[in-house]
């Protein structure tokens, strides 16, 4: 009789949490069936390689790989973007191919692109996407705006749920007007004032809304149907995929998406309370959203996109005041539960090092784009395990030769004990096939620890 | 009193820099004195951020701050102020990518150095940087971009430069996310800055004050 869930350590845990990535099951919930005893026995050694690293109790037979596209797999199949957002058997096909071809330790899905045809029928703001603001052949970019207005933190601090469906939903989902119009649904208690509640629901903007909802739910069904196939076959196929979702850092939550980078850095200033209590507020429901779909999906590994905590966006004191208190409890919240935070640090966070470093031994999993790695591997290093740092200029415009050597020096710097990686440092779209090639091969036979 | 406002701006105190804008005005002061303060405010707080005293908040706050003198001061104003400028700019995040705090953070430093910025947002196609080379004159073009897909504009942008015949009236510098001296060589630009400071002491070594 195994413990119960409750009664386990972090460490027993996580330990249960690969454990469970380990056994893959399918749809129905039985034992996935592998494509082959190989495929089988790669998965395994694949997922036993990353656990290996993430952990840093014992090295690892070789340093993993991973690649971590953003849309180079749609331009490498000769597909654009746009046939990638639109057409999901196309989509499957590119990252299918992507994988097949390179055969990383590790991979993301095929969830880049997402449903364009669902983002069109909620009329999304948020981004533009090829067709929509962005050339065919472009990746999505985000619009960054004030979504959120500087004097509506009491409203997100007294009720997020209802400020997201009520305020934040209806600006950035044009068919979400309707949403507006809608009740508190906590004022629904007793016979005696039900009906009224149910008002909006008549009301042709909210209809129109539920319309709309509708379909985007039968486009989201359609989409994960193919993706969820997707997996399915990969994994059968012996290729884990890294993360199962993601959470944020609440400073992230309000400065990429609700405040806007501009209105989050002049928060600080004007309202620096308010912003820190919305933080307090944000921070149990990043670590539910995390912990929840880890569950879900029976996968340890939860990403976690950083942003407006990288070197410069923040003086010193402002990142130990405004980030990082938040972002550990998240980072905390999650590793409790045996749950692996994967944070992407994105650009550069040497200046940060020295701070995040205070973290538990083999929790937590980085992403490192371009900080001073030497440096990293010292400090954060020692208590996470690092990977990335292979550069999307190099990717598209070196050779294959400067590729291999930029990654034997990675290996050099940063392999020493386990804790580390390989692979490239930036989600990128356009890159030389044979430099991707270069980096995944040379590192699997490079990185064999002896 | 006269130096209050240049440092409470450059010390990022926004009630007292309001309370400091609105009683030299309605003491009678020339209002083009206040805005010329509040410039040299903003000489220092670009200053504090090369030298890493300051970071984007400060830069974005400053920013601000005057803004709300700019509109205070506003309807007072009789004539319009002139003021030296180093030399000219043309700035642009290039076709195709939408990201612009990299770029705004640049002009901004560009404007506080003493620069004619004409910034021409995001998204631009590379005509309209050669338009805005012809029409302006400027010797010194800014190409900013986030993406990998941004190497690809950029050497087109540069090309049409060429194209128009005004590439040896022009030094071209390029900057963004994934930007290396590997991607300048590829692009066919002048120079990279690694961030705003290199841009603007390129800005001023092209020409000549630095």
């Amino acid at each position: 009789m195994g413990k119960k869930w409750e009664e386990m350590s972090s460490d027993e845990k996580q330990e249960e949490m690969f454990a469970k990535w380990l056994s893959p099951k399918d749809p129905e919930g039985k034992d996935l069936k592998f494509q082959s005893p190989q495929a089988e026995k790669a998965y395994k050694e694949r997922i036993t390689r990353i656990k290996d690293a993430v952990q840093m109790k014992k090295l690892p037979d070789r340093v993993p790989v991973f690649a971590c596209p953003s849309f180079f797999p749609a331009y490498y199949a000769g597909i654009t973007p746009q046939e990638a957002m639109y057409d999901y058997e196309k989509c499957c096909m590119a990252f299918k191919k992507f994988v097949m071809d390179f055969e990383p330790d590790g991979n993301l899905g095929a969830y880049v692109p997402g449903p364009g045809k669902l983002f069109e029928i909620l009329d999304y703001k948020l981004y533009s996407w090829p067709g929509h603001g962005v050339a065919p052949e472009r990746s999505y970019q985000c619009n960054e705006g004030e979504y959120m207005k500087a004097d509506e933190y009491d409203a997100l601090i007294d009720d997020p749920s209802n400020f997201f469906s009520n305020t934040y939903l209806p600006r950035v989902f044009g068919a979400l007007e309707g949403f507006k119009m809608l009740p508190t649904l906590t004022g629904i208690l007793e016979m005696y004032g039900v009906a009224v509640n149910f008002i909006p629901f008549g009301l042709p903007p909210v209809q129109a809304t539920y319309k709309a909802l509708f379909e985007a739910g039968a486009e989201a069904l359609k989409w994960i149907g193919a993706i969820g196939a997707w997996n399915g076959e990969i994994t059968a196929a012996g290729f884990p995929i890294i993360a199962a979702g993601f959470t944020k850092a609440p400073f992230d939550v309000i400065g990429d998406t609700l405040r806007g980078t501009r209105g989050v850095m002049l928060d600080m200033y004007r309202q620096p309370d308010k912003l820190l209590e919305a933080m307090d507020r944000l921070t149990p429901l990043m670590i539910k959203m995390g912990v929840g779909t880890a569950m879900m999906v029976g996968h340890p590994i939860i990403f976690m996109p950083l942003h407006k905590g990288a070197d410069g966006f923040l003086s010193d004191e402002q990142f130990k005041k405004f980030y990082w208190p938040t972002f550990r409890k998240v980072m905390m919240g999650l590793i409790a539960e045996g749950v692996v935070p994967m944070p992407a640090a994105e650009g550069h966070w040497t200046t940060r090092l020295e701070v995040v470093q205070d973290l538990p031994k083999g929790k937590t999993l980085w992403m490192m784009d371009q900080s001073d790695m030497v440096k990293a591997k010292k400090t954060l290093g020692k208590v996470a395990c690092l990977f990335g740092n292979v550069p999307s200029d190099l990717l598209k415009l070196g050779t294959t030769q400067q590729v291999k050597d930029y990654v034997k020096n990675l290996i050099d710097t940063c392999s020493k004990g386990g804790g580390y990686i390989a692979s490239n440092g930036a989600f990128f779209d356009e890159a030389k096939a044979e430099n991707v090639k270069a980096m995944v091969d040379f590192a699997k036979q490079y990185g064999v620890y002896k | 009193m006269a130096g209050d406002l240049v440092n409470t701006l450059a010390d990022l105190k926004e009630q007292e820099v309001i309370k400091i804008a609105k009683d030299r005005l309605s003491a009678g002061e020339e209002p083009l004195k206040i805005l010329d303060d509040a410039r040299k405010a903003m000489g220092i707080v670009g200053k504090r951020f090369a030298d890493g005293q300051y970071f984007i908040p400060d830069l974005v706050y400053s920013g601000e701050i005057l803004k709300a003198v700019t509109e205070i001061v506003k309807p007072k104003l009789t004539k319009v102020a002139e003021t030296k400028r180093l030399g000219k700019v043309v700035f642009g995040t290039v076709a195709g990518d939408i990201h612009d705090i990299g770029k705004d953070i640049v002009v901004f430093m560009l404007d506080v150095s003493g620069f004619e910025v004409f910034d021409l947002g995001v998204d631009v196609p590379a005509q309209k940087f050669v338009d805005k080379i012809k029409e302006s004159g400027a010797p010194i073009v800014g190409l900013s971009g986030f993406l990998t897909l941004a190497f690809d504009s950029m050497k087109q942008t540069v090309e049409a430069i060429k194209d128009a015949g005004l590439r040896d009236k022009v030094k071209v510098m390029i900057g963004g996310g994934q930007i290396t001296d590997e991607v300048r060589k590829y692009t066919g630009a002048d120079a990279f800055g690694k961030d705003a400071m290199a841009g603007v002491s390129l800005a001023k070594k092209w020409i000549g004050a630095g």
